[in-house]
């Protein structure tokens, strides 16, 4: 079960080429166009693409975590969230423990970045983490690990490199290309009447296509990812229940993340963009359907990819599976039982809210006072007087 | 002339096969080790876990000495047997997970010890820690299982007796206790 992975990255190798190819002949045809020879267009769209594939590859993940105003946890900031990332690490085998963060953001998302199984951080926002119980949260954290286990991280990554590459220069050729034929001022180096008409053609049609095209191979990538991880979260935690659920929270609300883009959104868990009832068969999407996924996961009789395979293929009435033959072929795997004592012994909706924003607070280098009324003082970083009073009861306090 | 090089080009690629697949053998073999070292860590975690949980508990729970007693004694039995095979430990282990969760259906009963923080966060890293035992040993069958495979299928089963691999022993949970979630009856 685990050579799924092996498999499915030679269907992503082919689509990724398929976007390689959409940039060579996009340099092609500009170098074509604007310089009369396609070796210079080459060379600006790859060394474009290498200089910003660099950036991507060594400071990416720094960048979306910044982006998004993450801040890194510690085992005992929120032993719940760190616990369940530690859990699922072992349980898919990685390497190292991932960095855990926390994004300050009332809407509901969580993601993951990193170059590599060693080097790998997964972030959640404030907003999921308190409303997740621990079997969900495990969930998510499994989803998420899968995507580093499963090596998309770094492949998402540089896809959505490759993709803004060919965005950026499709914009600023066609721009180019519009104002300086106004002018008329290239175009005279290239000699051939008929020959250069077909290019120009070309060359147009394909500024417009290539973008659009490569956007579409990029959501085919992304989607394929989005089942596989959440088939191995179901393998993980032997439990596709507590995704399902998580998922179906997520789905009840409509929240948009901050920070986040059209270029990134394949990275999240759920298309940050999503609205609500979105269609099932959407091309343009970067995450099949909330509700597929959660019927999939819910349909599921054992935790394998064989299970998750024939889930797919019962709520798609037949037809094709989602996982690729070679990888399915395993020994059943048992699902776990619904755990009746973990849901007693857990904080519930209110307590999660609370604890949450005690380590918001705490990680602002805010100090917080209980006070015997039951109020919390959360004493800002600046603060000089060496006592404060409770405003609630009116009891002074040591700072 | 040509016979030679036939025999040149038989010779390389039985070199490649038998490289290739002692090499696979040896890291499947060594990912099984590897798991067998996550679940020690965890056990012993738990190990370490348990006295600090009793010790919060005792003072609380004045009625239910036995079941203390009973984790403690499950506790001792388990740490003593870690040098024994990975049935044998299941065992022990089994039994050692079955007392714990005894112990925590009955601090349901208990207000006040649900309350204290202390014992709250013992309670989240004892969860966590069974959990980790849990998947560590999914990890590890798992592990097994891939190597067990390696070693049974052709053609790599021929390399795996030429160099004498060892099957590897699953952990199994051989308690019925543990395998079923403990009833919560409320009467």
């Amino acid at each position: 079960m685990w050579e799924q992975i092996r498999s499915n990255q030679i269907r992503t190798a082919a689509l990724t080429i398929g976007m390689g190819a959409l940039l060579v002949l996009l340099g092609y045809f500009l170098g074509l166009y604007f310089f009369g020879s396609p070796a210079a267009g080459l060379i600006i769209a790859i060394l474009l693409w290498v200089i910003l594939s660099l950036v991507g590859y060594f400071q990416g993940d720094s960048v979306l975590l910044r982006m998004h105003g993450a801040k890194k946890i510690r085992p005992d900031d929120h032993p719940r969230l760190y616990n369940t990332v530690e859990e699922m690490k072992i349980a898919s085998g990685l390497e190292a423990m991932p960095d855990v963060y926390i994004i300050d953001d009332p809407s509901l998302n969580a993601f993951a970045t990193g170059r590599d199984p060693k080097r790998a951080s997964v972030a959640i926002t404030s907003g999921l983490l308190q409303k997740l119980n621990r079997d969900e949260l495990q969930g998510v954290m499994a989803h998420e690990i899968a995507h580093i286990k499963n090596r998309d991280v770094l492949l998402m990554a540089m896809c959505s490199i490759l993709l803004g590459t060919i965005v950026l220069l499709a914009w600023y050729g066609s721009r180019v290309m519009i104002f300086g034929s106004m002018t008329g001022s290239r175009r005279s180096s290239s000699g051939g009447g008929g020959g250069n008409i077909i290019i120009v053609v070309v060359a147009l049609v394909f500024m417009i296509l290539a973008p659009i095209m490569a956007q579409l191979i990029y959501f085919a990538i992304s989607r394929k990812r989005e089942y596989l991880a959440d088939a191995s979260a179901a393998l993980y935690t032997r439990y596709p229940q507590g995704l399902a659920s998580a998922l179906e929270k997520l789905g009840a609300s409509s929240g948009q993340l901050k920070a986040a883009n059209q270029a990134t959104a394949p990275m999240y868990i759920v298309n940050p963009f999503r609205k609500r009832g979105m269609r099932a068969s959407d091309l343009s999407s970067t995450h099949p359907p909330l509700s597929e996924r959660i019927r999939i996961l819910r349909t599921m009789s054992g935790g394998s990819f064989n299970d998750y395979d024939q889930a797919y293929r019962q709520v798609h009435r037949g037809g094709k599976g989602v996982m690729p033959a070679g990888s399915i072929a395993a020994g059943a795997v048992p699902l776990a039982a619904a755990r009746p004592e973990a849901t007693s012994a857990e904080p519930d909706a209110m307590q999660r809210a609370r604890e949450t924003s005690d380590v918001m607070w705490r990680m602002s280098d805010y100090k917080t006072i209980p006070c015997d009324c039951g109020a919390k003082l959360r004493v800002p970083p600046g603060f000089r007087e060496p006592r404060v009073r409770c405003p609630h009861c009116g009891k002074t306090h040591q700072v | 002339m040509v016979a030679p090089v036939i025999v040149g080009i038989v010779v390389v690629i039985l070199i490649i096969f038998l490289v290739g697949n002692y090499n696979a053998l040896v890291r499947l073999r060594n990912q099984v080790k590897n798991a067998w070292a996550q679940i020690d860590v965890q056990l012993k975690r738990r190990y370490d876990l348990i006295p600090n949980l009793v010790e919060t508990a005792k003072g609380y729970m004045k009625h239910e000495r036995e079941t203390l007693e009973a984790v403690t004694k499950a506790r001792n039995i388990a740490q003593q047997a870690t040098s024994a095979g990975a049935g044998e430990r299941a065992k022990v282990e089994g039994e050692l997970s079955s007392a714990l969760s005894r112990l925590l259906v009955v601090v349901e009963r208990y207000p006040d010890l649900k309350a204290n923080q202390n014992f709250l966060a013992l309670q989240e890293e004892l969860t966590s820690t069974e959990n980790k035992i849990s998947f560590s040993r999914q990890f590890y069958n798992d592990s097994v299982l891939r190597y067990n495979n390696k070693t049974h299928m052709f053609p790599s089963n021929v390399v795996a007796s030429m160099f004498k691999f060892k099957e590897g022993e699953f952990f199994e949970v051989t308690l019925a206790a543990e395998r079923e979630a403990p009833k919560v009856s409320f009467t």
